[in-house]
């Protein structure tokens, strides 16, 4: 009988086109995404060396991070973004694409909603990405990760990447998830516990049964963090969720070709008495709905706490950062965090903007006003198909009456590369996956929560428990 | 890429942990689609006191005197000392872009960010692992002595101190002859070119559903 494996050491194993002696190996990628940012220097790169792309029909391609989420009609006002947007434009004109979703176009959205969406991303592959929260698409069970400009152009003129194996996490989350607790408390709590590098240089698979019991959807969102735990990839193994979504999408195989591919998919589990480098375990029943109140991912409290005291910290690395955190975040250790009052309210990112994190956030707003004292709500789509689902089902108006407003889809606010952005000192809640200084503007002070304590944050003006809105 | 040997270098500390790409260089500076000029802009946000935008003539704008950085006893300095995760968060190769653009050849730390750390190398910048002992010191020894430097070797695997004391670091085999040498990996990879037209054949074969 063959050894016991775990589910990465099954995917890289049917990667690995050669292996050096020293474990330097040749890993084949099967799906190249690519967007506006981290790819002109490698195409320019590409094209010096006298390159041609390796396999166009990997490349699936969008433009997100510049665009804006308005006045479509207006175009990209500022030159320099457009420019980057035209560079791709053009790029993939002259290379070419298995897909291509420009600005404006209807499937367009942020690079990790498109890839699943679309069935481009499938159980089995590598998936790369100029971008670090390629860790997304590991929630299908693919070995997916960011890779810098210098890979990009690796991948484009070869179809490989040069890797080392990863040592293997796996993170149990056993038991059931207390109502209101989401997919991404579950992600917080696991990097409040293991720290923002407690994941580096591992391939992070998420188990147990709160996270079987999660939609495709919270998963992604797991995995999504995964890289600010540190971990390039995040995994989860194939179930029937993951069948069940991938039927049907346009890039996904269909007939015969979809049975032969589910056979397959199938065994994208870890076996049993597979060995892992480490193993955390979590009870899912004490995870809370959790707010950060720092300039770190870990800094992160559960709502019915309050900033923590960096007086008490011992490591003094550690504890200079919490001041430093503190300082810059304009928080007062020993503050309870349901009295922490926003001043705007960030709905979207590739963290959570799918059709359930806009349900969730729609059914806090659904008969409630924005309060008064908050600026701005806004409601970001990850894609324009997730724009036109909302859009059916009715959620754009349910946020309108309730004073936010209703956005095109693209990164947005949560990094601020287009308009859309915190002025300095102004305070967020935001569904993004980073809160590190000035990450949504020069000055910006970002809270990251779940879709349904950002609604309930907009409702109340600070941070509070959905149950206890009135 | 260019190749790194040896340097015998200025040391400056950036005594902080977890300082992101974000943090080494903003966004805003990302629109570029060029690969250099980022050097004006690293640490932006902490080097200067108003907020940069791409364009701006940046020998005009007012340097922030708490910024360790702009202390002159720092200019020049070849070598950045750095804590815990440097270059966590995003994949941007711009960071180490402009870290290069600067001048930095190497960084010394006790851990770097996975894909920061992989981004310096495919761009002769050397990141290097000491144990965080011997980076406290090395942080002590750089407050103490102004015009404090260190010598890194790449082949001999050194950071030497000026006292003499030697530090030995790892480094992977394949990205240390990259860097000695100044190798094109993708020119190294192209060499397997049938190896890679034999797996993919196979693949597709196997697995038609991935190449449609
Ligand atoms: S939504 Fe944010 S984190 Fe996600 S790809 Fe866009 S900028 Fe990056």
């Amino acid at each position: 009988m063959q050894q016991a494996q775990t589910l990465y050491e099954k995917l890289w194993s049917s990667h690995v086109v050669r292996e050096d002696a020293d474990g330097t190996a040749l890993i084949y990628i099967d799906r190249h995404l690519v967007h506006e940012v981290t790819s002109p220097q490698a195409f320019e790169g590409l094209k010096l060396a006298g390159r041609k792309p390796w396999r166009v029909g990997s490349i699936v391609a969008t433009a997100d991070h510049n665009t804006p989420t308005d006045h479509w009609e207006e175009g990209i006002k500022d030159p320099i973004s457009r420019q980057q947007v035209e560079t791709l434009d053009a790029n993939i004109r002259e290379v070419g694409s298995l897909a291509y979703f420009p600005f404006k176009d209807e499937r367009q959205g942020i690079v990790h909603v498109i890839g699943p969406e679309n069935g481009a991303t499938l159980p089995g592959m590598t998936v790369v990405c100029g971008d670090s929260h390629t860790s997304t698409h590991g929630a299908f069970a693919c070995l997916a990760h960011g890779i810098g400009t210098s890979e990009v152009e690796h991948v484009l003129a070869t179809q490989c990447l040069v890797q080392k194996k990863s040592k293997t996490l796996l993170i149990k989350v056993e038991g059931e998830l207390a109502p209101g607790v989401t997919a991404k408390d579950v992600v917080l709590a696991i990097i409040g516990r293991i720290g923002t590098a407690g994941g580096t240089g591992y391939a992070m698979e998420f188990g147990g049964s709160a996270i079987r019991g999660l939609s495709m959807e919270g998963r992604m969102t797991i995995c999504n963090m995964a890289i600010e735990a540190g971990a390039r990839a995040g995994l989860i193994a194939v179930d029937d969720n993951t069948i069940d979504y991938l039927k049907g999408r346009p890039y996904a195989p269909s007939g015969e070709e979809w049975d032969r591919a589910v056979a397959y998919w199938r065994t994208l589990t870890s076996d049993d008495g597979a060995v892992y480098d480490k193993i955390v375990e979590m009870d899912a029943a004490a995870i809370r709905p959790q707010v950060t109140w720092g300039t770190s991912p870990e800094m992160v409290s559960d709502i019915n706490g309050a900033v923590p005291d960096p007086a008490a910290e011992k490591d003094p690395v550690k504890r200079e950062g919490m001041t430093r955190a503190l300082a810059y975040m304009g928080l007062e250790a020993g503050t309870p965090i349901k009295r922490i009052a926003v001043d705007r309210v960030f709905i979207g990112s590739c963290t959570n903007s799918r059709i359930e994190d806009l349900r969730a956030a729609a059914e806090v707003a659904k008969g409630r006003q924005k309060s008064d004292s908050v600026k701005q709500v806004l409601v970001v789509p990850g894609s324009g198909l997730v724009k036109r689902q909302a859009e059916a089902e009715g959620l754009d108006k349910v946020f309108v009456a309730a004073g936010f407003e209703w956005r095109e889809p693209g990164c947005s606010m949560c990094l601020a590369m287009n308009a859309d952005r915190l002025e300095p000192g102004e305070r967020c809640a935001s569904t993004s996956n980073r809160n590190f200084e000035g990450r949504q503007g020069a000055g910006g002070r970002t809270h990251l929560v779940s879709p349904a304590l950002a609604a309930a944050a907009a409702i109340a003006g600070h941070f509070a428990d959905v149950a206890e809105l009135n | 890429m260019r190749a790194f040997t040896t340097l015998d270098g200025l040391v400056a500390p950036l005594d902080r942990a977890n300082v992101d790409t974000d943090a080494i260089i903003p966004k805003q500076f990302l629109k570029s689609i060029q690969r250099s000029g980022f050097g004006p802009n690293l640490f932006d946000e902490w080097r200067y006191l108003d907020r940069g935008e791409p364009g701006m003539d940046n020998s005009q704008r007012q340097l922030n005197p708490d910024f360790v950085l702009n202390q002159s006893r720092y200019a020049d300095a070849q070598i950045l000392l750095t804590r815990d995760n440097f270059g966590c968060g995003s994949s941007r190769e711009h960071a180490p872009w402009a870290l290069d653009d600067y001048g930095f050849r190497a960084l010394i730390g006790p851990s770097f960010a996975d894909i920061f750390f992989n981004n310096c190398f495919k761009n002769g910048v050397l990141p290097i692992r000491l144990p965080a002992e011997v980076v406290d010191r090395l942080f002590a020894a750089c407050a103490a002595t102004e015009g404090y430097r260190l010598k890194v070797d790449l082949a001999a695997q050194q950071v030497v101190e000026p006292d003499g004391t030697a530090h030995g670091f790892e480094v992977d085999a394949f990205r240390k002859e990259c860097l000695l040498n100044g190798w094109d990996e993708i020119g190294l990879t192209l060499r397997h070119a049938d190896e890679i037209r034999a797996f993919e054949a196979h693949r597709k074969a196997e697995h038609p559903y991935y190449f449609r």
